[in-house]
This record gives structure tokens, sequence and C-alpha cells, in this order.
């Protein structure tokens, strides 16, 4: 950090560090005037910091299919949002159906676990489609190629869903034992949150076992090492990224339903900010590193669902949780601007080096 | 493939079924029943049935070329017909199955478009059992119509293709600007006739027309080209004589030509991929909106359009430059979200209570006065169309200055490779931020305009989609290239607009246009054209 | 002679490798002056360092008696150091002449206000650029070719494109990275008469990565040696072939005959 600055010293790195320091000042300021009025109970800081874990382990687990992409080809894979946006689309077929059919009610465990993982399929059977349609063919491409189709596919995704299933908003059905709230350590918590939280959990230690302990995870890891190389090693390069895409559409999909428990509704547009979220998220991790997309998800998590309150309340903002999204973005600004590397991750953000 | 490749039978079958997922797909989206009240022959042709018409021919047409493998030898005639047939079958069987399927079980509870209107339109009003019949007898019959098209011979079948395409075209254009109800029957014979012959012609003495215009004097040349370019002009001058809802279209396709022109100058010239170009549009509007809506009392300046103009410009291009500061170090693709974050970031800013006090929140500024110029006011579209004709004019003329001067070069060569183009002693901070503050200025120009010509601004108006909106623009005119912005904003906004049913798909299409677009033909339909500079000096001619 | 490009301890290392170490290199004015080593050496790193494509982590790059270290790449250039590349790197989607018009850049000062109105000064610039960029072409032996596209152009003349284009910035100093890979017989001796050239008209120094020997061993005042980042031999062609570390370098430890070729 220290070898950068006395690099580059010129007027504009100049500039970007005193607005820098002028942004940590209003944190501080917001913050400690937040404290100081105490509007807020410890109770509502609790409740603020658990929907931010549940939230945050959803954004991780949709920045994992970016990372793992972004790794293994260098392109921000855009439709990837629209991918979780599918997965709760088809999680809600189903479970609507097994609403119908009073099954969800019976069988909660059981439907959940299956709602999961038709959601899940189904989404890494469109992520694997999209990618040996739109993306394969311009694997060699100049960068911004990809990028533009990934955009393109991204809006085809999200209106084809809109044609085909209508832009009402969805609601997702909601049984009875879900409802409510338990206690954990003497923490009050939704039971929906409960279960999002541990499914992700769950998923996330599976993804990790995966890219660690199995063949096909370490191929992949080689493939984003060195494409040719790999090949040269014997590895299917072809199949190594289609099971990237595979494996980071599932995830998806799955964040999708969890997505759904969590917020019950489901319409052809809420791919999209949860997916620039995740690719902050993914970004704040140092985007191409998977421990580094679940802490960034996480962090973002919280972040988004305590800084409003802590932060802008303190500054005289009226309604600070409109600029939720905002500040979500404004994180990724800040990230790209002053840290491109992430919190654990390597320099890809600026081409050189 | 090297070797000559063996033709298979499941060649045309797998060609049919995609056609037929398409089919499927057109159908279920809800594009055909929502073009079935939009005639092209009035009384017998549907615009939703031309879709599906146009799936027939394209997948039968291609099924009928595979007929011949490449390097393989010549289909005979016979395969190449069958394989068209088979194509055809297929995707009927794939759209008799949905009738089918439908007509047991109600689909609608998750397909919404899955309605009898649609079923009585694939089974040709017969109901299931003889519709099923002839809807797959049709499909056998286009699959041969269109191989036999396909065995035609190359002038003849470039003139029916031209002809039918022509058709719908025509019919839907006239529909559109005068609320028509598609051609009648001999009319639309009579356009088929006109267009394909004319193609003909056209086809036979273009070569000996162009080389003898090329062998004139140049004088003579040049005042052709002059009068071609008066003739343009006028034809450009002439639109709004064809009222007023056509011109109001006029206007916002003028409109996206001009963001267009500016979003070239960022995207296709410096390579800056910009997706909060959105932004500078919606800063442009509402410093028009601050300076001129009586609403806004907080401001200490009231005045009129033409003064609160520059402002609006130059409030756009600073923020520009302040907004491209910080993010031109960036590597393409990061660049690219980070200005989509920061469009994001102004809009829901702007949405917000936080500054609803001094710019209205999600109610907006209202009361924005039309321009006015010595009395005159541009109170209808007809009359703003030329504010906006103007600011292409210069949009397009500072465009193609500055493509064609060292900063331009210097540009595309940083678009071309930011490494070397450094090397080459090139700013690049500089030269970018140019770029930027460019296009960022025609973006405030185009948001100004906007904001007068509506009165009235809210901040969903200034969403992501604006930005993708003209992102698809240019991509389809060709990166790059200015002609190709116009046509890809005629293409892209004019015509959706006059096609009120498909607003719900235009997005859906934009989507579809540019990973089409990204696959096939990344130079765009009207590419780029670079200037001969060695041997023929600052003449306007093509290379290449 | 005067020294033109002085590299004191130049050391430049990427995480746990050390790609150039303590470097040390003397470039004499109107001079042709070669590096070889194998590949890996460090020689197109050095390269990078003293274009400021990389920043060296030590040491110091002095032009014409000024240090160097810091500076942006265009910075560099302007002082008058030019360079190609291993890999050709053209604008590819720009034609002949507009590349060396990109290369003649930094001779022409008019801006945006100049372009949009077409200014007399910026007029009369444009003008300039076109007519030196064809006495340029005419140089490196694409006369004729301008308007085509550039990479439409056969391989050899994508090289002679590329320096063309370097020349064109006016360089002091002009480093060529292997300027003859891929190219036959005939081509080469081409090259070297070229190269030659260059020094006699234009009287510019050349900086050269080369591993064609016919090549470096011919034109060559003075040959640098590297292996693993480090100098191990320097001087005439003649002595650095009858070198024993080098030729160690070069084909491994026992090898007795047979110099570097």
């Amino acid at each position: 950090m220290l070898k950068n600055l006395r690099r580059r010293v010129s007027g504009t790195t100049i500039a970007m560090w005193v607005i820098g320091a002028i942004l940590l000042i209003v944190v501080i300021v917001g913050t400690v005037r937040t404290l100081l009025i105490g509007k807020y109970t410890g109770a509502d800081w609790t409740d603020l910091i658990v929907y931010g874990i549940s939230q945050g382990s959803i954004y991780a687990l949709i920045a994992l299919g970016y990372t793992m992409v972004y790794g293994i080809l260098r392109m921000i894979n855009f439709a990837h949002g629209d991918i979780f946006m599918a997965g709760a689309f088809i999680g809600y077929f189903v479970a609507s159906y097994f609403d119908q059919t009073g099954f969800l009610e019976q069988n909660l465990v059981l439907s959940l676990i299956f709602v999961t993982l038709v959601a899940a399929f189904t989404a890494a059977a469109m992520a694997v489609v999209l990618e040996r349609i739109a993306y394969r063919p311009l694997r060699r491409a100049p960068r911004l190629v990809p990028l533009i189709t990934a955009i393109g596919a991204s809006f085809f995704i999200e209106y084809a869903f809109l044609g085909l299933f209508g832009s009402g908003i969805k609601g997702y059905p909601e049984p009875e034992a879900l409802k409510g709230r338990v206690s954990i350590f003497g923490v009050e918590i939704l039971k929906t949150q409960l279960i999002v939280i541990v499914a992700a959990v769950v998923m996330l230690i599976a993804l990790w076992y995966f890219v660690q302990r199995t063949k096909m995870g370490k191929a992949i890891q080689a493939v984003s090492e060195d494409k040719d190389a790999a090949a040269l090693m014997g590895i299917n390069v072809d199949r190594s990224i289609m099971i990237t895409f595979l494996v980071g559409g599932a995830l998806a999909g799955a964040a999708g339903v969890l997505y759904a428990l969590l917020f019950r509704q489901v319409y052809f547009f809420m791919g999209f900010f949860p997916g620039l979220k995740a690719f902050t998220a993914a970004v704040l991790g140092g985007i191409g590193n998977i421990a580094g997309a679940m802490v960034g998800g996480l962090f973002l998590g919280i972040a988004e669902s305590l800084f409003p309150n802590l932060v802008l309340d303190g500054l005289g903002i009226p309604a600070p949780y409109q600029l939720k999204d905002a500040l979500a973005f404004f994180l990724l600004v800040l990230v790209l601007i002053f840290r491109p590397t992430g919190i654990l991750g390597e320099r890809l953000a600026t081409k050189k080096a | 493939m090297k070797s000559a490749s063996k033709f298979s039978w499941m060649t045309p079958v797998t060609t049919g079924l995609i056609g037929g997922v398409v089919a499927l797909f057109l159908s279920l989206v809800g594009i055909v029943e929502a073009s079935l009240g939009r005639y092209v022959i009035t009384g017998i042709l549907s615009m939703g049935q031309v879709f599906l018409l146009a799936v027939y021919a394209i997948f039968a047409v291609q099924a009928a070329q595979k007929a011949t493998p490449e390097h393989g030898e010549k289909a005979p005639v016979y395969r190449t017909l069958a394989c068209a047939a088979i194509a055809g079958l297929m995707i009927s069987i794939v759209l008799a199955l949905l009738v089918v399927v439908g007509e047991q079980i109600d689909l609608r509870g998750v397909f919404i478009h899955a309605t009898p209107v649609l079923y009585d339109l694939l089974t040709f009003g017969l109901g299931v059992p003889q519709g099923i019949f002839v809807l797959l007898g049709f499909g056998l019959l286009m699959g041969i119509l269109f191989g036999v098209l396909v065995l035609l011979p190359k002038a003849l079948r470039k003139s029916i293709g031209v002809g039918l395409i022509a058709v719908p075209v025509l019919s839907v254009t006239y529909s559109a600007l005068f609320a028509g109800r598609g051609l009648q029957l001999p009319v639309a014979i009579a356009v088929f006739v006109i267009s394909a012959v004319a193609i003909f012609l056209w086809d036979r003495f273009e070569k000996p027309i162009r080389t003898r215009s090329q062998a004139l004097p140049s004088g003579q040349q040049r005042t052709m080209r002059l009068g071609v370019w008066v003739l343009a002009g006028l034809f450009v001058l002439a639109l709004p004589l064809l009222g007023s809802y056509p011109s109001e279209v006029l206007v916002i396709t003028g409109i996206f030509v001009l963001m267009g022109l500016g979003l070239n100058i960022v995207v296709g010239y410096a390579g800056l991929l910009d997706l909060g170009y959105v932004a500078f549009f919606a800063i442009g509007a509402y410093v028009m909106a601050i300076f001129t809506s009586p609403e806004i009392t907080w401001f200490p300046i009231h005045t009129s359009f033409w003064v609160a103009l520059p402002f609006a410009v130059l409030t756009a291009m600073l923020a520009g430059a302040i907004l491209g500061i910080p993010v031109l170090n960036m590597r393409g693709d990061y660049l690219a979200i980070v200005t989509l974050g920061f469009g994001e970031i102004i809009r829901l800013v702007a949405l917000s209570d936080w500054l609803k006090p001094l710019i209205g929140g999600s109610n907006g500024i209202t009361q924005i006065p039309k321009p006015t110029t010595f009395g005159l006011a541009f109170d209808n579209p007809q009359k703003l169309y030329y504010i906006v004709v103007i600011g292409c004019v210069i949009a397009a003329f500072i465009a193609t200055r500055l493509k064609y001067s060292r900063l331009g070069r210097n540009w595309m060569a940083i678009r071309e490779d930011e490494d070397v183009a450094q090397a080459m002693g090139i700013d690049l901070v500089r030269n970018k931020l140019l770029a930027f503050a460019t296009g960022a200025a025609l973006s405030g120009l185009a948001g100004a305009i906007f904001a007068s010509k509506l009165t009235s601004i809210y901040p969903h108006s200034f969403n992501l989609l604006v930005s993708i909106n003209v992102l698809a623009v240019i991509i389809v005119g060709g990166l790059g290239s200015i002609p190709g912005v116009i046509i890809g904003a005629v293409a892209l906004v004019g015509l959706p607009e006059l096609l009120r049913e498909f607003a719900e798909y235009r997005l859906l299409v934009y989507g579809a246009v540019l990973v089409f677009m990204m696959l096939r033909r990344p130079e765009g339909l009207l590419p780029e054209a670079r200037r001969k500079l060695e041997l023929h000096e600052m003449s306007p001619d093509v290379a290449e | 002679m005067a020294i033109l490009l002085s590299a004191r301890d130049v050391t430049k290392r990427f995480g746990g490798l050390t790609a150039v170490n303590k470097l040390n290199v003397n470039i004499e004015e109107n001079s042709i002056h070669s590096i070889i080593g194998p590949n890996g050496a460090g020689k197109t790193t050095f390269f990078n360092c003293v274009t400021g494509f990389y920043r060296h982590d030590e040491g110091t790059v002095l032009f014409k008696g000024e240090p160097l270290d810091g500076m942006q790449p265009d910075r560099i250039t302007r002082e008058g150091i030019a360079r190609t590349y291993q890999n050709i790197r053209l604008f590819q989607n720009m034609t002949v002449i507009e590349n060396v018009m990109v290369g003649f850049q930094s001779h022409l000062t008019s801006g945006w206000i100049g372009a949009v109105f077409h200014t007399r000064k910026q007029r009369e610039e444009e003008k300039l650029a076109v007519e030196e960029a064809r006495k340029m072409l005419g140089f490196v032996g694409l006369a004729g070719r301008g308007d085509w596209m550039s990479k439409n152009l056969p391989y050899g003349d994508q090289r002679r494109l590329e320096i063309g284009r370097a020349l064109a910035t006016s360089p002091d100093l002009l480093l060529l990275d292997e300027p003859a890979a891929g190219m036959n017989p005939a081509e080469t001796a081409d090259l070297m008469e070229f190269i030659k050239r260059l020094r006699a008209e234009l009287g510019i120094t050349i900086l050269l990565i080369e591993h064609h020997m016919q090549v470096v061993m011919g034109i060559s005042d003075l040959v640098t040696v590297m292996d693993f980042g480090e100098k191990i031999a320097e001087g005439t062609p003649r002595e650095v072939q009858n070198d024993p570390h080098v030729i160690e370098a070069y084909l491994g430890r026992g090898a007795t005959e047979n110099g570097p070729a």
C-alpha cells in the first residue's frame, strides 16, 4: 500500500484520498451521533444484524457464482442474478403446487428440500445452456464483447419471464410452521431467517469441499490458473467451465428459494438488485476468491442493514432505509476505487501487474 | 471440420426442433397473441401469424441449406425439399404438442399466455382433432415451399425474399403511422410484386450505374453527392408533415439519436463501456427543470429554455469529468459496473426523501415550460422535432469532426490497445476524460430537451433501462458508426414506439438483439468506416 | 561517446520471483546494443521497466542524465524512448497510416476545440501529420499500403509498421523486442540492413532483444548477456561469443565448443 502511494502521487491520487478522508469523517460523525441520540435499542440492533446475516448469506450464495465464473473466464456474468430469479420462480411454482395439494403443510422439511433441489437443478441447467449458447463462442473475443452479451442475456431472461409468467408479484406460500420466532442463545430470530442461515452454511461447506477436495474442483482451480496449461495437462477445459456454471447456477437457484422464503414474493425483476449486490460482495471479498465471496456477502448484508440506521440517521437524513441500495452501490464504487483487490483478493481490477 | 462432413437425416430434425422451440417461445411469451390485432393484410393475415410464418421460413430455409453438408457434394433436389419439409413438420409438431397438452391441462396457472385464443390460432380455428392435422399439413407445406425457394436461382430467390419481407414491413409502418388496419389484399400483392421487381432490376443494373457515375468528373460527382445530401435533408425536415403522433415518435427517436451519438463517443470511439450513461441524461433534465420550473422556489434564477440549456449541458459535462476521474483507471468491465452503480446511486438519491425539498423526490418536478423563441412557442411535437434535429445535427457534426482528428485517433488507439496507446505517448486519463465529458455533455443536452418536451420529470424516467436502450442502439447500428446510431435508434426506439402492443417486449428484443449482434455481427449493421488518408486525402470515401 | 541510457542496479520482483536483479547497463549514443539470454532471463521485463510499463522495485534508470523512475509510459515516450513488442501489437482496426499518425500524435497540440472548429492550426497540423506519416510509410517500405486495415497486412509488413509507428514518435532510443522473430533468412537480412539504416539515416540509438544470433552478431556494437535476471557478460559480439559463462548459460555446464548460434 505504501509503495503504491510513493509511486503514483499525482493530482488524482491526492484528490481520491481527500475524498476518502471526508467519507470516513462523515461515517464516524454519523455513527457517533446516532449512538448518542440513542433512538434504537439493543434489540433493534440485534434484529438488524440477524437480518443482515440472513440477507448476507444469500448474497454469498449468489456471489459464489460470480466469483467462480470470473475466476475461470475473467468475465462478469451479468445474467447471474437472473439465474437466481429463475430459481425463485421455479421454486414458487413447485411450492404453490405442494401448497395446493397440502403436501407443504404435511411434510414441510421434505417439500422444502424438494423445492430447493428442483429450483437448483433448473437454474443450473439454465446457466449451462446460457454458457453454451451465449458465452462459449466468445471465449477468445475482446473482453467487452462477452460482457455486453451477458447484459443482453440478462434482459432477455428477465423479460422472457415477464412474458411467460406475467408481471405481477407472486406471493410465496407461507406454511404455518414457519411463522414466528425461535430463541437461540437468547437471541430472538425469525424461523425463516434461521432456515436461510443454516441452509446457506450447509451449501457453503459443500461447495468448499467440492472445490478443495474433489478432482473436478481441483480441475476447475487449475483452469482458473491457466487454461492452456490445464488443457496440456489433459484437463477438459470446456467441461470444467461447464461445471463451474452448473455449480454457480445451482447455488443461485437455491439462493432464489431461500430469498423467496425470507421475503415471500417473486417477480421477474427480482434478480437485478440482489445480482448487483452479490457482484459487489464478490468484489468486496476479492473477485475470483471463493472464501472472499462468502465473507464479502456477509459483510455486505450486515453493512446494508446496519448502515442506513447507524450512519445516515445520525446525519439527519429522513427515511434512511430508502438509501439502502444506493449505499450498497456506493460501497461497490468505493471498493473498486480504493481497494480493487477486495478484502482477501488478488489484484485484478487494474490491468497491469 | 476439415474433411467433407457427411449428411445425416438428424440435422433437419434438430433444426426443426430448435425452430419449434423458438415458435413455442414466441407463442407462450405472448408476442403472437399481442400482435393478433395488427393486420398485415386486412382481415387475412395478422402480425402474430407473420411471426410464426417467419419461424417456419427461417428454419426451413436453414434445414434446406444444411441438406448440402459443408465441403460436401451438392444435395439432390429431393433431399433439399425433404429436409425443409421435415423442419417445417417438426415446428408444427412442437406447436401441436402445446395445443394437445393445453387442451388437457390448463397451463394458464403457469404460462399466462397459453390461452384458448392462442390454441384457436394454431389450429386454424378448427378445434383439436382436425386442427392438429391441418397444422401438421401446413408445416409440411411451408417446409416444401421454402425448400423450393432455396432451389430457385439466386436472383429470383433474392427478389422473392425481399418482396416477402417488404409486405409486412411496409404494411406495419403504414398502419402505425396512419392508424390503418393493414394493407388490402390487392395492395399487398402489388407491394410484393413491385418490391420484388425493383430489387431484381437494381441487382441487374447497380454495377453499370455505379461504374458510370464513378467515371464522371469529380466536380459532377461532388454535385451528385451534394444533391443526395440536400434530398436527405429535405426529407428529414419534411417528416413532421406526417402528423402529430408520428412527430412525437420522431422526437423520442431523435432524443435517443442524440444520446446514442454521445455514448458512441465513449463506447464506440474510446472503448469505455459506460452503463451509467443515464445519469448525465438525468442531470441535464434536472438542471433544466430547476432553472425553468416555477415549482422550484429555493433556486434564485428562473429563466427560459435557451438560457438554461448551456447550463444543463455544462453541468452534465462537469459531472462526467468528476465521475470520470476516479473510475478511468479501472479495467473495462469494472468500469462498466462502477458506472452502472453511479447511475443507480443518482436515481436512488433523487428518489429518496432526503433531497425531496430540493428536487421533489418521487413526485419529480413539474411545470417545466416548453421552449419559446421570439414569441414562437415550440409547444407541439412537430415544432419540438426541429429542436431535436438541430441538436442531432450539431452532435453528429461534433462526433464526425472529433472522429477524424488527433483526439479521435487517440481514442481509437486506446480502444484497440490501452497499453500500446500509452506507449505512443498518449495521456490516458486526459484523453479518456475528454471522451467521457463529451459524451456526458451530449447526454445532458438530450436530457434538457427531454425535460422540456415532457414538461415534468420523475426519477423513474432515469433508470438503467435507458442506458441499456442507448447501448443497444449503438451496438445494433455499429459501434463507432454515426449513421449506425440513426439506424439503430429508428429500429429500436422509433419502431417500438409506433407498435405500442410490443411495449412489453421491447427489452426482451433488446436483450436478444445484444446477444445476437455480439455472436453474429459484432461490427453492427452499418459498420464504422475508415477514411482513406494515404491516397485520397480527406475525401469521405470509405476504406476497405 | 556519451551515454544515452544508463540502468543502475535495476531490480524488479514479482512476488517471490526476481525477474531482474541489480542490472547495470550503459547504452552509448548512436550505438546498436543487444541484450540476449535464454527465455525468462528478464530481458522483456527490463524493457518494461525502462518504458515505465512496470515500476522497478530498486535502482534507477537515467535517460540523457535524467532519472525516468516513476514516470508514466506516455511521459517516457515523450522524453524520447519508443518500443516495439515481441508479439506484434498494432492498432488492428485502424488503417496503416492511422497507426503511424498515432505515433506522431505527441508532436501535435490541437485538441477538442481545434478538432470541432477545424481551426487553421488544426488543419495545418493534420496536413503535416498526414505528410509525415506518408514519408514514414515510404521509409519503412509500406508506401501504397497506407489505407489497408493494419490487421490485413502480411506478417513481415506488420513488423515494419510497428517499427514505423515507433519511429513516428521521433525517439532518440528505439527498443526492439525480437524484431526478427518468425522471419525467414531473406527477411532477416533485410531487417539487419534496415536497422543499420535507422542508425545511419536517423541517428537513432538502438537497444535490441533478439534470439537470432546472426542478427545480434551481425549488427551489434555491444552485447549484454542476461540469465536469471542478472547480467552475466558484456562485450563485443566476438568477446561474448567466447565467454565461458555465456556458453554455459546457453548450453549447460560441460559444453565447451560451439558458441551460442
